[in-house]
């Protein structure tokens, strides 16, 4: 291993590194809505799409991203849907996290004590009034480490984004090893961006994982 | 265009072709399955151990496992082992030694957390009538925590059965690979074989993996309705 290679390759790492962030960020925030629609759908019973949500949840979950951003982006043009790669990757993410956002955040609603629901509808709440100051509140800040989780899962499934030619960190990697035999530098590179990224979401995590379970409400 | 495109699936030795692809990534699970996990039960238990040093070491081990994306992990294994190491395994013999360290790692987690949640009158009453430490982890903790680690295994199962699409990345023969030299080799005569080839494999995962992740969400529940 050599520092002056990975001097030299540290620019374009830099930029992969961007790249990476970005098409995680898309992705993630539209896992995050698709995942709240699907839950919600769940949750609050409604039918038909209730049962919509339910077959994609089972889908998306059971399925690899791979096979999913493979579908995407080769198949899909010869049905006459034809879209960029980046296209493709982000879709592909908002695909696979939306379900399991969409888990998070029904086990968040779901966990919220069924005597504060009882004591909304109580007081008079109607089923909107308790949604909005009973249910979310509480379900969504119980469903923030599931989430925080996730988000922890979809950064690192990017690295299958190579398999379209993404130039994001993976790709990058595996062309500097390709086109100039940088193997050692670019894997070593490789692991520190991707723990630049991780290490301190899983510090994040974990604070998360302590303060959810200090801030139960009302018992 | 004489063709519908889902002939391309029944052509000549296509579907069997495929069905044995599927086959080595079933294969590499299994192996990496059976050894994972019976690594990572001893390493769960050991991560109960009280040694400071010994914890620190197995934690490092599962971080590293977790923070590390799967596909970097392969290339890791399948160009540093032989180029630095000498040690020069085929494709498939790499698949399935970071698949079996990563299923330890994660198994080592779930292993810790039901041993921890056995609760702690039961470890006292095996250490009272005079049992020994190995004796307690075989006759009194691990029967117990076993049935709180079941569901989160088989999760684990599907996991690593959708992480061997990522084979074609070393270029094991597996099912995603064959697909790709189908169609390619189909090209001509059934340009849009991607869409019926992929949509098949796409099927055959989600038959493999569904009817596991069901299972576990069923012993999930019932876990829950006892609780």
């Amino acid at each position: 291993m050599s520092w002056t290679v990975i001097q030299q390759i540290i620019p374009v790492f830099v930029q992969a590194f961007w790249l990476t962030l970005k098409l995680s960020f898309y992705g993630i925030i539209g896992a995050i809505i698709v995942g709240m629609i699907a839950s919600f759908l769940r949750y609050f019973k409604v039918p038909v799409l209730r049962q919509i949500s339910a077959v994609y949840t089972e889908v998306s979950r059971n399925t690899p991203l791979l096979i999913q951003l493979f579908f995407i982006y080769y198949a899909f043009p010869e049905i006459g849907i034809k879209i960029s790669a980046s296209a493709a990757g982000i879709s592909g993410l908002i695909f696979l996290g939306g379900s399991y956002m969409a888990e998070a955040i029904y086990g968040g609603l779901n966990g919220v004590a069924k005597i504060q629901v009882e004591s909304g509808l109580a007081i008079g709440l109607s089923r909107g009034q308790l949604a909005r100051y009973v249910v979310f509140p509480q379900g969504l800040t119980l469903s923030i480490p599931a989430i925080a989780a996730n988000v922890i899962f979809l950064i690192k499934e990017t690295s299958i984004f190579t398999v379209i030619a993404i130039p994001e960190l993976t790709n990058t990697a595996l062309d500097q090893i390709g086109l100039y035999y940088h193997t050692d530098e670019s894997l070593f590179v490789l692991v520190i961006a991707y723990a630049i990224i991780l290490i301190p979401l899983s510090i994040v995590l974990t604070w998360l994982e302590r303060r959810t379970r200090r801030g139960a409400f009302g018992n | 265009m004489a063709h519908s495109g889902i002939n391309v699936l029944f052509a000549g030795q296509n579907f069997s072709r495929l069905l044995g692809g599927l086959w080595i990534s079933a294969k590499i699970s299994i192996v990496a399955l059976v050894i994972g996990i019976l690594l990572g039960v001893l390493l769960g238990a050991l991560r109960t151990v009280k040694n400071p040093l010994l914890r620190t070491i197995l934690r490092l081990y599962l971080e590293f496992f977790r923070i590390v994306p799967t596909v970097v992990l392969l290339f890791l294994f399948y160009y540093i082992l032989p180029k630095n190491f000498n040690v020069n395994l085929n494709a498939q013999a790499v698949a399935m030694l970071v698949f079996a360290l990563w299923v330890a790692a994660e198994m080592s987690d779930i292993v810790r957390g039901a041993l921890i949640s056995v609760p702690q009158h039961q470890k006292e009453a095996g250490l009272a009538i005079g049992l020994n430490g190995p004796q307690l982890y075989r006759y009194v903790l691990l029967p117990q925590a076993v049935g709180l680690m079941i569901p989160a295994t088989i999760n684990l199962m599907t996991r690593v059965i959708k992480t061997t699409s990522l084979l074609l990345l070393i270029s094991v023969m597996d099912v995603v690979n064959i697909g790709q030299q189908i169609i390619e080799a189909n090209r001509q005569q059934y340009p849009d074989g991607a869409f019926w080839i992929y949509g098949l494999i796409f099927i055959l995962y989600f038959l493999l993996c569904y009817p596991l992740s069901a299972w576990a969400r069923r012993l999930e529940q019932r876990q829950n309705n006892n609780a």
